[in-house]
């Protein structure tokens, strides 16, 4: 068993980990940061993101009305201090990334350009063609090369966060190749770990996306917030579930139902095809209800049309979509349209974390998507999200450097104690449990099924305890699972254990604090409570872990500055 | 009707206890014409043997991790459809010229240390400060660089590199491929720095230009395109000024 020590500790490789790490060694080059990740970077899933980062980038765009857009967007249930400091920083932020080589398109002057987004009043998304994540991932993970400071344990699975006297001293890492569990100590840790949206069937999200970083803060006191959260995508394929960027739509792409008809005029008027996400999935829903979806092999869907567009542009602007059309889908969307239906792709909720990515435990950040910094509020804007990686991971990067440069060195006696009980607990628990029955994909993909009607686009009472019920019987049965795999070597069976842990975690935390919230806001629609509830409800939910299947819930008052909660129409 | 099936056979090697690798066939329900040959590694490992290992996570082409040899060919298992196959049997084995570490998970240490050797960040003499927004660039002067710019590093073109197969010094394909898109990025003053490794003696020179590295990119990347330029452009360099970045 090893023992490495760092300043500062990241836990995740995708772009808000990398974006924190050099933000580190940057606030102090004499910062040692280690990096830990279950995948290489270049894998982690900021890789899938398409359609752009949002910025005030124009003379004729303003931090306010990117704000408004943002805290609008929410529901009102955002911060609007951590909203302003947002708007005012991304920008830089952009900046960054095409100093570092970030291939942003162009306008004709050589300036990075910008397109329309969903909810964005004005054109501020900035983006790499419509591989906008891969691009930027790539970008900083190479970047990220260049500093001797930073030394990263690739393929390492964190199971555990070291707590001692309430404040945060490092991880347990299973290391995946060779099965053995390390302490990694570091003043302080970051973790950026990324979405959840593997508890759900149908989602965008790859099979990393197990909400880890969110149930390891969630076991070590961190409370959990707004977990009910969860944004549905309008746009995903039908059976892959593989993302069609909003970009498509901010292009000009028409959402069109199986009368023809661009049935977005009945729910967002003003704003059509660029509406925010949680109402157009609520409005893709509902036409399906009504019997106005196209029927297919995989369920209701919906067509994207981007025929109009024009091949020209279609190969300029949406390559990567033509790609996807062709190799998944068998079509041309030059000359077809798309089919579509809303998919699981982002969670709003997260590691209860303020505006320099602080959480109540000290020496623990939190950024990115694993993070609630408070921007995001009941509903992300498209392409704030690439944003919130650089500007949250930058700030969280530094908060813990100079944490670290001032917090006193991790002694290893405790640290290896704990090690040692945590070595013993999984192996115990998994690789050498006798009698176990259950296996662990048939629990895994009912708990997805469940998640998507219990706590899917609609929610009711019913649904949700049902929801709540199931997952008790769930857990029970992962309490009987078996392990085939024995082996110590690149054993992906004990991390998908690890994993599932994880989720049933997670999908608890969301089941609960859904229950809990008897009001419809942002993406969370309660069949029951139609109706937004500010008198009682302008509250963040945090969810804290306790012994039982069903979390403690407190509520927290959203912060506002300047922008009164308003009806929310478009 | 009994509902079709396909069968997958696939590598199984554990270094602690096997000698040597070994195939071991499948039975996979074959249930949708979109189904590819990860979802059958996936039904595998979820219902019939947990211990199968292999990497995987987009299911969408992006993040490079699938890679796999399929009938002998490197493919992206999350692009390899079963109906391309069915109904005779797949092989899948991990990608050729690597050392594997268990079943289908390679080591691609080696590619992580060329990658880094190959300095693939923008360098600049000075760097011009935020403040001074950014460096002016067409979309034009990206389309210089555009197609080296979208490897996935999924190992593909490794796997299919005779040259690879033989001396695993060589630089490679996605490393010279990706040395190639910060060169020809025009915010970029880096050439001379990076010319001892791409150009150096088993950089770009070990190339016999078999091409198969072209052939088999699931990105549309052209790796010996790269490796023939470079090679050019070191010789050239001797007699030319490199553009005006130099």
């Amino acid at each position: 068993m090893d023992f490495e020590s760092y300043d500062v500790l990241v836990v995740g490789g995708g772009l808000a980990g990398l974006r924190a790490a050099i933000a580190a060694v940057e606030a102090n080059p004499r910062v040692k940061v280690g990096m830990v990740s279950k995948v290489y970077p270049m894998r982690s899933h900021t890789v899938s993101a398409e359609g752009g980062a949002a910025a005030v980038m124009s003379a004729d765009d303003s931090y306010d009305t990117h704000a408004f857009d943002t805290i609008k967007g929410s529901d009102y249930l955002a911060d609007q201090d951590v909203v302003e400091a947002f708007t005012r920083e991304a920008p830089v932020e952009i900046i960054q990334m095409e100093h570092w080589g970030c291939p942003w398109s162009r306008n004709p002057d050589g300036t990075i350009a910008v397109r329309p987004f969903g909810g964005m009043t004005t054109w501020r998304t900035c983006f790499a063609a419509d591989k906008t994540g891969f691009h930027m991932l790539h970008t900083v993970f190479q970047t990220s090369l260049k500093y001797p400071q930073i030394t990263r344990h690739d393929e390492a699975f964190v199971t555990k966060l070291l707590v001692e006297d309430s404040r945060c001293v490092g991880v347990v890492a299973l290391d995946i190749r060779t099965g053995r569990f390390d302490a990694i100590t570091a003043r302080s840790v970051i973790l950026a770990t990324g979405g959840l949206g593997r508890v759900y069937a149908f989602t965008t999200n790859g099979n990393i996306c197990t909400g880890d970083g969110m149930a390891l803060a969630y076991r070590a006191g961190v409370g959990l917030k707004d977990m009910e959260m969860v944004q549905f995508h309008p746009t995903g394929l039908p059976f892959t579930g593989i993302l069609i960027t909003e970009a498509v739509r901010g292009e000009g792409g028409y959402l069109l139902n199986s009368e023809g008809e661009r049935f977005l005029k009945r729910y967002v008027p003003n704003k059509m095809e660029l509406g925010p996400r949680d109402i157009i999935s609520r409005a893709m829903v509902t036409e399906f209800e009504e019997g106005r979806g196209f029927e297919g092999p995989h369920g209701k869907y919906m067509h994207l049309d981007v025929r109009h567009l024009g091949e020209k542009v279609i190969d300029r602007k949406l390559p990567f979509m033509r790609e996807l059309g062709r190799e998944f889908v068998g079509i041309d969307i030059v000359t077809d349209p798309i089919p579509v239906r809303p998919v699981q792709h982002y969670m709003m909720g997260g590691v209860d974390a303020d505006i320099s990515g602080e959480t109540p435990i000290l020496g623990l950040y939190a950024a990115g998507e694993c993070a609630n910094v408070g921007l995001n509020g009941g509903n992300r804007l498209g392409s704030n999200s690439l944003s919130e990686c650089l500007v949250f991971g930058a700030a969280a990067g530094r908060a813990a450097a100079h944490y670290a440069s001032s917090a006193k060195p991790v002694t290893a006696n405790p640290v290896d104690a704990m090690l040692w009980d945590e070595a013993r607990r999984v192996e115990a628990e998994y690789l050498e449990k006798k009698g176990g029955v259950e296996r662990i994909g048939p629990i895994r993909e009912e708990m997805q099924l469940e998640m998507d009607a219990g706590a899917g686009v609609f929610r009711t009472k019913e649904s949700l305890s049902r929801l709540a019920r199931n997952l008790g019987g769930l857990r029970e049965r992962f309490e009987k699972v078996k392990v085939d795999d024995s082996s110590r070597t690149f054993n992906t069976e004990i991390t998908a254990a690890l994993e599932l842990d994880f989720m049933l975690e997670v999908a608890s935390s969301i089941t609960f604090s859904a229950l809990a919230r008897e009001e419809s806001r942002g993406a969370h629609a309660r069949r029951d409570f139609p109706e937004r509830n500010d008198a009682k409800f302008l509250k963040h939910t945090l969810a804290f872990h306790t012994n039982t299947l069903a979390p403690r819930l407190e509520y927290r008052d959203v912060k506002i500055t300047t922008l009164k909660p308003q009806a929310r129409t478009y | 009707m009994p509902d079709k099936t396909i069968t997958i056979r696939a590598t199984r090697y554990d270094p602690e206890k096997d000698e040597k690798p070994r195939l071991q066939s499948y039975d996979v329900p074959f249930y949708d014409e979109s189904m590819v040959v990860l979802d059958a590694l996936n039904h595998i490992k979820s219902h019939v043997d947990g211990s199968l290992s292999y990497r995987w996570s987009c299911r969408m082409g992006i993040c490079g991790s699938c890679g796999m040899m399929v009938n002998g060919m490197p493919k992206l298992t999350c692009n390899a459809f079963l109906r391309d196959y069915w109904p005779r049997p797949i092989v899948v084995e991990p990608l050729n010229n690597f050392p594997v570490i268990r079943d289908l998970v390679i080591d691609m240490d080696d590619f992580m240390h060329k990658l880094k050797s190959i300095k693939p960040w923008i360098i600049r003499k000075q760097e011009i400060p935020l403040g001074a927004r950014e460096h002016r660039q067409t979309n034009e002067q990206i389309d210089d660089f555009r197609q080296f710019s979208e490897c996935i590093n999924c190992m593909l073109c490794y796997a299919a590199c005779p040259v690879y197969g033989l001396n695993s010094e060589f630089l490679g394909p996605a490393a010279t491929a990706l040395a190639r898109r910060y060169n020809l990025d025009s915010r970029d003053q880096g050439l001379k720095e990076r010319l001892p490794v791409i150009g150096g003696a088993e950089g770009i020179w070990e190339c016999s230009f078999v091409g198969e590295c072209s052939v088999v990119c699931p990105k549309g990347v052209d790796p010996a395109k790269a490796i023939q330029q470079t090679k050019l452009d070191t010789t050239m360099r001797f007699v030319l000024p490199y553009g005006n970045r130099d």
